[in-house]
């Protein structure tokens, strides 16, 4: 996206279109990545409830795999995980590694 | 040029500030007493009760708390007014960045009080200097008459669309504030009619076209905006000279970007702010009668300072005193290097040198700008500056 000069900006830097912050990928501030794993997944969607962002995806009433675009690696979702018998569905890993 | 129908009245700096208020008619007014602003509110909100206004009170538990309603108000798409002193402009300061940040033309009277501690509740002007680089239009006030007219301008001037900024105007506690003056109040219709009906730029609350004041604006971004704030900034003074010229037409009273006194042909001159003005020009006829070439100048628009004209009206004089009402603890008064700095490019520039008055309110006599005049007359003959900054009226 090409950034605006300052001859540009809104005054007040008022935000004039609904829905604009679909645009801006706020993913790329994750340090710590969540890993889904399918097998461990009791379905229970306390992820998809606790997330502060809309990370969590759904499809056809499951839990699918994260918006990375916009997960900004919290952990919220990891530390929530029940889990199936001790293991976790939701595991964070450093970015880059 | 004479108006219909003035009303004359004799009444107090806060009465006069209040009446300039009923008769613009603001949408939302959110305020919070402070000595010596109390009183302005207090009669301003009696109009609000009796009906002589259509303003929505409201009232909020501390300054900051005010300012942030103004602001909401603002943003919702209102006029809004607002009024404090000393230490409730200092609670209000993170909010003022905030009300000038989003371009709010919220109308507030700073009624000028010092700043604690020693806990003092009378007027100087620490109060607005300390409010000076916080993105406010600053206009600064003589008397009762120049509070309510500066009031009245403020409306036109903050809500142009080309300035969309918020507007203090500054008036002396308690030497202005409480005292009672002869004022030419304008008809309710004149006022009316100068300050317009409130247009709306960007209200929060047309749900048809949804938008987001207040946004995180990072380091890709937040430089530019500050860019557009400096340039809206440099539109002001010409927008407050035509207002004044407006002003002019309603009022038959004139004003401009500051009021030079005798100043034309004189060598020796004293800059100083609001009501230590009309001292010191009595003072600067008794020089006069005595053959000293000797005149004022006094900044109304403070921000943004006309450097150019201030500058241009200054140059020719040999020696300047600049009467500074707060002090920058450990640096020249606040007015002090505004005019050192508008003095600056020129290659023939007057002497300058800074006296600290008044603070707290300690009283400004004509012996202390008879004793500074004589100064100025000493650097005139012997070319020499003994001392630089220096408070007068003090217990030495």
């Amino acid at each position: 996206m090409k950034l605006k000069t300052w001859k540009e900006v809104t005054p007040g830097a008022v935000i004039t279109e609904a829905g604009s912050a679909l645009k801006f990928k706020t993913g790329s501030w994750r340090a710590f990545k969540p890993i889904w794993i399918e097998e461990n997944c009791i379905q229970c969607m306390f992820c998809w409830l606790y997330c502060p962002d809309m990370a969590v995806k759904t499809k056809d009433g499951k839990r699918a795999e994260f918006d990375y675009d916009y997960c900004k690696g919290c952990g919220i979702c990891a530390f929530e995980c029940p889990g199936k018998k001790g293991n976790k569905a939701i595991v964070m890993e450093e970015e880059g590694k | 040029m004479s108006q219909k129908s003035q009303r004359i009245a004799a009444v107090t700096g806060n009465e006069a500030v209040a009446e300039a208020l009923r008769q613009s008619n603001p949408d939302v007014c959110a305020a919070y007493p402070i000595t010596p602003q109390t009183d302005l509110m207090q009669r301003f909100a009696s109009f609000a009760n009796n009906g002589k206004v259509k303003t929505e009170m409201i009232l909020v538990e501390s300054e900051h708390s005010a300012m942030s309603a103004c602001i909401g108000a603002a943003a919702a798409g209102g006029r809004v007014v607002t009024a404090t002193s000393g230490p409730g402009l200092a609670l209000m300061w993170e909010m003022l960045f905030v009300a000038s940040g989003m371009r709010l033309p919220i109308i507030m009277p700073v009624v000028n009080r010092s700043l604690s501690a020693p806990l003092n509740i009378h007027g100087d002007h620490s109060d607005a200097m300390g409010a000076r680089d916080s993105g406010w239009i600053q206009l600064w006030s003589e008397n009762a008459q120049e509070a309510y007219d500066n009031v009245i301008q403020a409306f036109r001037i903050a809500e142009h669309m080309d300035i969309r900024l918020p507007v203090m105007v500054c008036l002396d506690g308690f030497i202005i504030s409480h005292s009672i003056e002869r004022i030419e109040y304008l008809d309710d219709d004149t006022v009316k009619n100068f300050v317009r009906e409130y247009k709306e730029l960007l209200p929060l609350l047309n749900i048809k076209k949804p938008i987001s004041y207040g946004p995180l604006i990072l380091p890709d971004y937040y430089h530019e905006y500050k860019r557009a704030q400096h340039d809206v900034m440099a539109k002001v003074p010409k927008i407050v000279q035509e207002v004044a010229e407006d002003f002019e037409k309603a009022s038959g009273r004139k004003y401009g970007l500051f009021e030079s006194y005798r100043l034309e042909d004189a060598e020796i001159a004293i800059v100083v702010l609001n009501s230590a003005a009309g001292t010191t020009k009595d003072v600067i006829d008794e020089f006069r009668d005595r053959g000293i070439k000797a005149g004022l100048l006094k900044p109304r628009l403070f921000r943004p300072f006309p450097y150019v004209e201030i500058g241009e009206a200054l140059k020719h004089l040999k020696a300047v005193c600049v009467l500074d009402r707060a002090d920058s603890f450990g640096a020249y008064g606040p007015m002090f290097t505004e005019i050192a700095a508008s003095l600056y490019p020129y290659k023939e520039k007057p002497l300058l040198i800074n006296k600290i008055y008044g603070l707290g309110g300690r009283d400004y006599m004509p012996s202390q700008a008879e004793l500074v005049l004589n100064e100025l007359v000493d650097i005139l003959n012997t070319g020499r500056v003994k001392t630089f900054k220096e408070y007068i009226g003090v217990r030495e």
